[in-house]
């Protein structure tokens, strides 16, 4: 079975933001990109399903040149064939959809593995997006996933507790963490990635329905006061927060 | 065209939400000053309290109502919501940002070929059409994002928009049976993480962090919490250690909190734990190291160990 995983290539975690000069983006100066943490998880639940049972994991992304890092990477831990749906354009969530979507059918794959969020724009919305315009069944923020012939049984988180899905192919599946433990690619790994070809494709760009206005920094917190240094300013924190922030 | 709202309501167990009543809430308010029509949805079974909603600002709510529907289905909710839609020629749609909400409204957003905006902190009219804003990059930046389609979905980040007073109207509500559902999709079994309160829902929380040395000393923030009527959070560093289930993770790779109070007890207060935290109301960090980044976001804080600190507290709690 040929498996699908997109992977989106984002800031770290760390990252200090700033605001660019446009003020409708971040300024990228010193900024390092890394695999988008939960893409991890769905490359590894791609290369166990296949390694289960028989096939080959793609991985596709839709971004400027920069994106390869992220592929490279997929392709060291185990993808055997990388994708770039090239462009430098910022768009909205639905237009990248229909760009991946169009390539997944393109793939004729009917499982395809998503993270359940890019850390940067934190929508969590592309699996529901692309399942729902491809007409697949959609697993968001799976904690795990069993696949018995074309029938799916997953988890996934709830407040207060889980929930068990059954679906079946064709299906989308996003990756919450908890899901498995991503793998380390291997020196062989790395080094066959390396001689890899990543294939790039254009992208037909279909208008934003979504426009950022502005983007903007939120109001620092100003700095609170540090009420003690021991148990003996337990009696003035309970006071402060009963009288003052009227919480309890 | 007249503005129209639609509001779903979501429904565990046959109980409303928290989130929905303030997305009931801020839905009201909206259409109000944007002098708009609005009505309210739900689906499930068994389902108590609806005329309840009317507190909230809506006049009426429809159930769409089938014994299979009282487990969640995405394949099922969204062909009904679907229809409703169709048949209400609403142009806005509103949902709580939860495990629920995220799931279906970007799902019903291909369907109705309407724009998306998820996990908004803050909504207001503007000219006629809605302005939200969104946190992005975990919380270090915030959009001010707009939807130009002619129908548009969007989910209310919990705790957020509060519900404030509320009036004594009962809504109508009309129960419709439903059914030939496409259950294609569709939740099996539910198992609760024993009755606790879960961190994206609770008022005040207390988080434990690497600080606490060992699981067996949660013991004590177990204790706080429950005094506090709180739900029990912990850092990245915990739940990697094995000590708190992921669940409690409360972060940029874990959950996204706006309670009242937060307290964090032994956390260092690392960019990616703010991220998910700094929006509360209230911080209140316990940390024996002074120069901990988390003093920079707390509200009141108490530079010592938790170990004396936290047995106090309750001590002192206990007494009132
Ligand atoms: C991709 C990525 C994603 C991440 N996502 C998250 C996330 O979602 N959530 C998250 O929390 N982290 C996340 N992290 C990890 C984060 O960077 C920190 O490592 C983590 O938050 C540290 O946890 P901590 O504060 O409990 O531990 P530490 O940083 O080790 O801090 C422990 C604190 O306890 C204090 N302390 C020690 N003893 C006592 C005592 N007796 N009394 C009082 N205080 C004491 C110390 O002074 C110290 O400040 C992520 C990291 C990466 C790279
Ligand atoms: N530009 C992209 N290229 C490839 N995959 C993406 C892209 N953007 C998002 N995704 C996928 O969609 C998931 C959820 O992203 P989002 O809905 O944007 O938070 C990510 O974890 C990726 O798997």
């Amino acid at each position: 079975m040929k498996i699908v995983v997109c992977v989106n290539h984002v800031p770290d975690t760390a990252t200090k933001v700033n605001i660019s000069s446009d003020q409708k983006t971040i300024d990228k100066n010193g900024v390092t990109y890394v695999v988008n943490p939960y893409d991890e998880f769905a490359i590894e639940e791609a290369l166990k399903t296949k390694e289960a049972s028989d096939g080959e994991v793609v991985v596709l992304s839709l971004g400027p040149e920069t994106n390869k890092e992220t592929l490279r990477k997929a392709l060291a831990m185990g993808a055997d064939s990388a994708v770039l749906l090239k462009t430098d354009l910022a768009l909205d969530s639905l237009s990248v959809a229909k760009a991946l979507a169009d390539e997944i059918k393109n793939q004729e794959t009917e499982l395809v593995f998503m993270g359940k969020q890019s850390v940067d724009y934190d929508s969590s919305i592309m699996g529901q997006l692309v399942a729902t315009l491809l007409g697949y069944n959609i697993v968001s923020t799976a904690t795990s996933f069993k696949l018995d012939g074309t029938k799916i049984t997953a988890e996934r988180e709830i407040e207060g507790g889980k929930e068990t899905i059954e679906t079946s192919l064709p299906a989308i599946v996003t990756a919450q963490k908890g899901l498995n433990e991503p793998r380390y690619a291997s020196l062989k790994g790395i080094m066959t990635a390396k001689r890899k070809v990543i294939e790039e494709k254009e992208i037909q760009v279909t208008e934003s329905i979504v426009d950022v206005l502005e983007m903007k920094k939120p109001k620092a917190k100003e700095a609170g006061k540090i009420v003690g240094e021991d148990a003996s300013a337990v009696p003035e924190l309970v006071r402060l927060l009963k009288e003052e922030a009227k919480v309890i | 065209m007249a503005n129209k709202f639609i509001i779903f309501v979501e429904q565990r167990d046959g109980e409303i939400k928290k989130s929905s009543l303030e997305v009931l809430k801020k839905g009201g308010l909206l259409a109000v000053a944007m002098r708009a029509d609005i009505e309210a949805v739900t689906i499930g079974n068994e389902i108590s309290n609806l005329e309840n909603t009317g507190r909230y600002g809506v006049s009426k709510i429809t159930h769409l109502k089938n014994t299979e529907l009282a487990n969640y289905s995405v394949s099922a909710y969204t062909d009904l919501l679907v229809s409703f839609a169709d048949e209400s020629n609403a142009n806005f749609f509103l949902f709580a940002n939860t495990a629920m909400g995220k799931d279906l409204a970007p799902v019903l957003s291909v369907k109705l070929n309407s724009g998306i905006v998820v996990d908004c902190v803050e909504l207001e009219e503007t000219e006629g059409n809605l302005v939200a804003t969104k946190p992005v990059y975990a919380g270090k930046a915030l959009t001010i994002v707009k939807s130009n389609s002619e129908k548009n979905i969007l989910t209310l980040r919990p705790n957020v928009f509060t519900i404030g007073e509320v009036s004594d109207a009962k809504a109508e509500v009309i129960v419709k049976d439903v059914e030939a559902l496409n259950l294609s999709n569709k939740v099996i079994s539910v198992s609760k993480a024993g009755g606790k309160l879960d961190v994206t829902e609770a008022d005040i929380i207390v988080s434990g962090g690497r600080g606490l040395k060992a699981p067996e000393n949660f013991g004590m923030i177990e204790e706080l919490a429950s005094l506090l009527g709180a739900a029990n959070g912990a850092s990245r560093a915990a739940v990697d250690a094995g000590w708190r289930p992921h669940s409690e993770q409360v972060g940029q790779t874990g959950k996204t909190v706006s309670p009242n109070l937060y307290i964090a007890v032994g956390i260092s207060g690392a960019i990616q734990h703010l991220a998910g935290m700094q929006s509360s109301k209230y911080i209140v960090a316990i940390n024996k190291d002074k120069d901990a980044p988390i003093f920079g976001v707390a509200d009141y804080g108490i530079a010592g160990d938790a170990f004396e600190v936290i047995p106090a507290l309750i001590e002192e709690l206990k007494k009132n």
